[in-house]
């Protein structure tokens, strides 16, 4: 009698002041020049990061020192109007390629030039299922507790 | 932050985590994971407590009896984080695609003036 424990998909909604095929090339061309730079699983500073504009493109994150380190690639890829990515980061902050949580990501002509875009991070209960990753990563150093201390210390410097 | 610090820190605790897990597995009274445990029913409390009180299990009553479960918003702390993670790098890229689209109409306005 195990329950499943399932975290809503986290979802967004914004409006931005372009075209959908500027807003598509902007989030996935430009991914890396809006990008916080300070989220990175590599071990050094992010330099860059890369996501090959295709269906089953590569994501992933370059460090200074040209280490390459995945994020997940491309599901989908229907430009302008949609975008499917796949986020295997689990909650112990490491990449494993069968870990898959998506998101998607629509964008939607709204007149005068507008799009909205919508944006969804699903599957996440599926982060849970490694329960013992967490674990490792919570009492390990550089888990958790420091990483999340460094975010916040991101937001509050703004 | 103070929740999600807190939720680290009680599971850190190697028994703690053990009663955690237990309830993982469904809701429990106290006399059940005591009976589960090579611990005793006030060391279960006492751990039970802590585990609430960081948010990551709630209690309700069944009868005579109180039965403990995992408070899914507890176990949502990664939701959370991305959520607010999410915000952060949304905002970043609705900053990015209006400065590019000024950039463009000053170029647009500039090519028309010559």
């Amino acid at each position: 009698m195990s329950r499943t424990i399932q975290p809503a998909p986290v979802r967004k909604i914004l409006t931005v002041p372009a075209t959908p095929q500027r807003a598509f090339e902007v989030f996935t061309a430009g991914f890396d020049r809006w990008w916080p730079h300070s989220h990175t699983i590599g071990k050094s500073a992010l330099q860059e990061v890369v996501l090959e504009p295709r269906a089953g493109g590569r994501w992933y994150g370059i460090d200074d020192d040209g280490t390459e380190t995945e994020w997940g690639d491309v599901l989908v890829w229907e430009p302008p109007g949609r975008l499917v990515l796949a986020w295997r980061i689990g909650a112990d902050w490491q990449y494993h390629a069968d870990l898959l949580t998506e998101i998607e990501v629509t964008f939607t002509a709204q007149g005068g030039g507008a799009t909205r875009v919508d944006f969804e991070h699903r599957l996440l209960e599926r982060m849970g299922d490694a329960a013992a990753s967490v674990r490792d990563a919570i009492d390990g150093p550089g888990g958790w507790t420091s990483i999340l201390q460094d975010y916040a210390d991101v937001v509050r410097a703004g | 932050m103070a929740d999600r610090h807190l939720a680290f820190k009680a599971l850190a605790d190697a028994t703690r985590r053990e009663v955690f897990e237990r309830l993982a597995a469904g809701p429990k009274a106290v006399g059940e994971l005591a009976d589960e445990l090579p611990v005793t029913r006030p060391a279960v409390s006492q751990h039970l407590k802590a585990l609430k009180s960081a948010g990551l299990v709630t209690e309700r009553r069944e009868g005579t009896r109180r039965v403990y479960q995992i408070d899914p918003a507890g176990l949502g702390q990664m939701r959370a984080w991305l959520d607010q993670f999410w915000d952060t790098a949304l905002n970043a890229f609705q900053a990015e695609v209006s400065r590019t689209e000024k950039l463009d109409a000053k170029h647009e306005r500039r090519s028309r003036r010559k």
